[in-house]
């Protein structure tokens, strides 16, 4: 992912042009207007060129990673079959007819939905972790932080036990429903514990979370061991690392949630901004605290459920990528939220198509993508930490 | 401008002032003093809200804040925090920028306005060479400031100040407080300040309200409020209390307990 660094530091120090002395500004305050250096606005810009690159590399990569995979195909055929689908617009000439059927059918429903997919739940998992690590003002913070992984996972093992006898794990069964309702109901529950009268302190918030899901995980435990099936425990943790299907369902479920879910959450990026300071001074400053944190809590729950439902606790995704955006190009919520959404989708494709290439090396079993995020996040983010070294960076 | 009629603020059952009534006229810098826990703070946190009060009522230009969004309450009054917490990696910039929060509409970016707002409001504070730096390259001090540079970016007809010169050195009390009582003539605002030290208070307010045990105990120009019998009454301190040797205002003298014992005429007193 070098590409990542295009913008690293560019703009991060700018000498302030004095432009005027203290007593101007301080006599006559409309003179100032049009004469200050905005070093700020400097930096916006180069976060700005970023996102725009982002969204140009995003369906690059995407194309790239739909040409690996166990039959070669090339770039330009992708690209020429993709673009065809539009209306009015025809590549596919040159191509044998009996040939054009398979590689249609390969490329449109197996790869193309397993790249989105794959795309969705990265940008889900990163942008869900910006929020919950601005909100909490905890860089440790992630996506699964107040029980939506112990939750799921139960309704997971749920889902499996009462699909019993039909255990293909990539069927669309009741798996999927059963995860995202008890990751949604784990929140829930932590949510109405965690509220004391109109407010909902942050600490509170946590210290529910872990208990509940720790005894969430008991249960979990309970259930794969009194079900007495040896299979169901190794398909729990392959489910448990995380797994992207090929199937356009899928995508088709999750997509609602993530598209909503992002939307909302960047529509309120500058009150996360504001809500860095602490609560008390938000407040004071105009922002409805208490509203905003509902608000962002239930979206980024959702999208994060959505996520977990289909593809199981992708880990790592969560925490890397957004202290990677804010490592870059800092910690503005405005640009942060979106610029962690493109590097998310980015990471979780790029990790994905590491799964498929290895696969011939692998035997039957695909790599769980938990392992393959864990793998190269871990050293990546902390040569970022080295390199940085800011001491505290969040 | 302000006025407090008979507010009564607490936190949940327990109440911490009672009854109070003050007011702040527009040009006016009110002092707000008293030992600790004498509920200073409380106060402060009454009238911008961010504390409900149990009863009466808190008007800005004789309307009820209790009726207002708290966009608009921020866009009336900003508070300046007693050791604020602020984000670290934010650049210095970034936080006097927030003060235009309430100003902006949502998903709305700054504009060209706000930038020079808080350029100015930088350059008032004499922050501006730090504009550019990390918070957590920042002193305490410098923070103080750049929260009172937040603050005034919020172009606010009421300007609530707790504890402003805790952190700073004794050059900067000084200047900070000659600009906040500037602003107040120049923009024509109203400040309330929570003051530690009696004789910056004596200095720069034109009123002074001495809080004791939850009520108001003397209110007034530094004269009538900085006397020795008021300081011994509520603070329970042993102090002499002088016209100040260039402008006649109550200057407070601590006296340590061995003094006291080699002087007993001046304990008599």
């Amino acid at each position: 992912m070098p590409v990542l660094f295009t913008q690293n530091c560019s703009a991060s120090s700018f000498p302030i042009r004095k432009t005027m002395n203290q007593n101007d500004i301080r006599s006559s305050r409309t003179a100032t207007t049009g004469r200050m250096a905005t070093p700020h606005s400097l930096r916006w810009r180069s976060r700005i060129i970023a996102i725009c690159g982002l969204v140009i590399l995003l369906p690059i990569i995407m194309v790239f990673a739909m040409s690996v995979g166990s039959a070669d195909y090339s770039f330009i055929t992708i690209w020429k079959i993709i673009l065809s689908q539009l209306p009015f617009i025809d590549l596919t000439d040159n191509f044998d007819v009996n040939e054009l059927g398979r590689i249609e059918d390969a490329i449109l429903q197996t790869r193309l939905p397993r790249v989105v997919l794959g795309g969705l739940v990265g940008s889900a998992l990163a942008v869900a972790g910006a929020t919950y690590q601005g909100l909490f003002r905890n860089p440790l913070a992630d996506p699964y932080l107040i029980g939506v992984s112990q939750g799921a996972l139960l309704g997971a093992v749920i889902g499996f036990l009462i699909a019993f006898g039909n255990q293909e794990i990539s069927q669309f069964g009741p798996v999927p429903v059963f995860a995202f309702v008890g990751a949604i109901a784990a929140v829930l529950a932590v949510y109405f514990i965690a509220r004391t009268g109109r407010s909902l302190p942050v600490t509170t918030l946590i210290l529910a979370g872990v208990a509940l899901g720790a005894a969430l995980s008991a249960i979990t435990q309970y259930l794969i061991i009194a079900s007495g099936d040896s299979d169901l425990h190794s398909k729990v943790m392959l489910w448990m690392f995380g797994h992207i299907e090929d199937e356009w369902t899928k995508v088709l479920y999750t997509f609602p949630f993530m598209i909503v879910g992002t939307m909302i959450i960047w529509f309120y990026s500058r009150s996360l901004n504001v809500m860095q300071l602490d609560e008390e001074q938000a407040e004071q400053l105009g922002i409805n605290v208490e509203r905003v944190k509902v608000i962002l809590l239930v979206c980024s729950t959702l999208v994060t459920a959505a996520a977990v439902a289909f593809c199981g606790t992708i880990g790592f995704v969560g925490i890397i990528i957004p202290h990677t955006v804010r490592l870059i190009w800092g910690p503005d919520h405005r640009f942060l939220l979106p610029l962690a959404t493109l590097v998310g989708a980015i990471f979780l494709i790029l990790a994905d198509t590491l799964v498929r290439f290895a696969r011939p090396f692998t035997g039957a079993e695909e790599i769980p993508i938990g392992v393959i995020t864990a793998a190269i996040g871990a050293p990546f983010f902390l040569y970022l930490l080295r390199k940085k070294k800011r001491g505290t960076y969040f | 401008m302000l006025r407090l009629e008979n507010i009564t603020l607490g936190y949940d059952r327990q109440v911490i002032l009672r009854d109070i009534s003050l007011s702040a006229r527009r040009g006016e810098v009110v002092g707000i003093i008293g030992p600790n826990g004498s509920g200073k703070s409380t106060l402060l946190r009454g009238i911008c809200r961010i504390l409900q009060p149990k009863s009466g009522r808190v008007l800005i230009d004789d309307s009820d804040i209790a009726k207002m969004s708290r966009i608009e309450i921020a866009r009336l009054l900003a508070i300046v925090p007693q050791a604020p917490s602020l984000p670290e990696t934010f650049t210095a910039f970034e936080i006097v920028l927030m003060g235009r929060s309430p100003h902006l509409k949502r998903f709305r970016f700054e504009s060209k306005k706000d930038f020079d707002i808080a350029w100015w409001a930088m350059g008032i504070t004499g922050t501006q060479e730090i504009a550019e730096r990390q918070i957590d390259q920042i002193s305490g001090g410098q923070k103080q400031l750049l929260t009172i540079a937040r603050a005034m970016a919020q172009e606010p007809q009421l300007i609530l100040l707790d504890e402003p010169t805790a952190y700073l050195d004794i050059n900067h009390q000084a200047e900070t407080l000659d600009f906040i009582k500037k602003l107040c003539y120049e923009h024509n605002l109203a400040a309330v300040a929570v003051l530690h030290d009696l004789n910056l208070a004596a200095q720069y307010c034109d009123r002074l309200v001495l809080l004791s045990e939850g009520r108001v105990y003397a209110e007034g120009s530094p004269d009538e409020v900085i006397t020795e019998g008021n300081i011994r009454e509520v603070y329970g301190a042993e102090v002499c209390v002088y016209p100040h040797p260039i402008n006649n205002l109550p200057t407070t003298l601590i006296i340590p307990a061995d003094s006291r014992k080699q002087s007993p005429e001046v304990f008599d007193e």
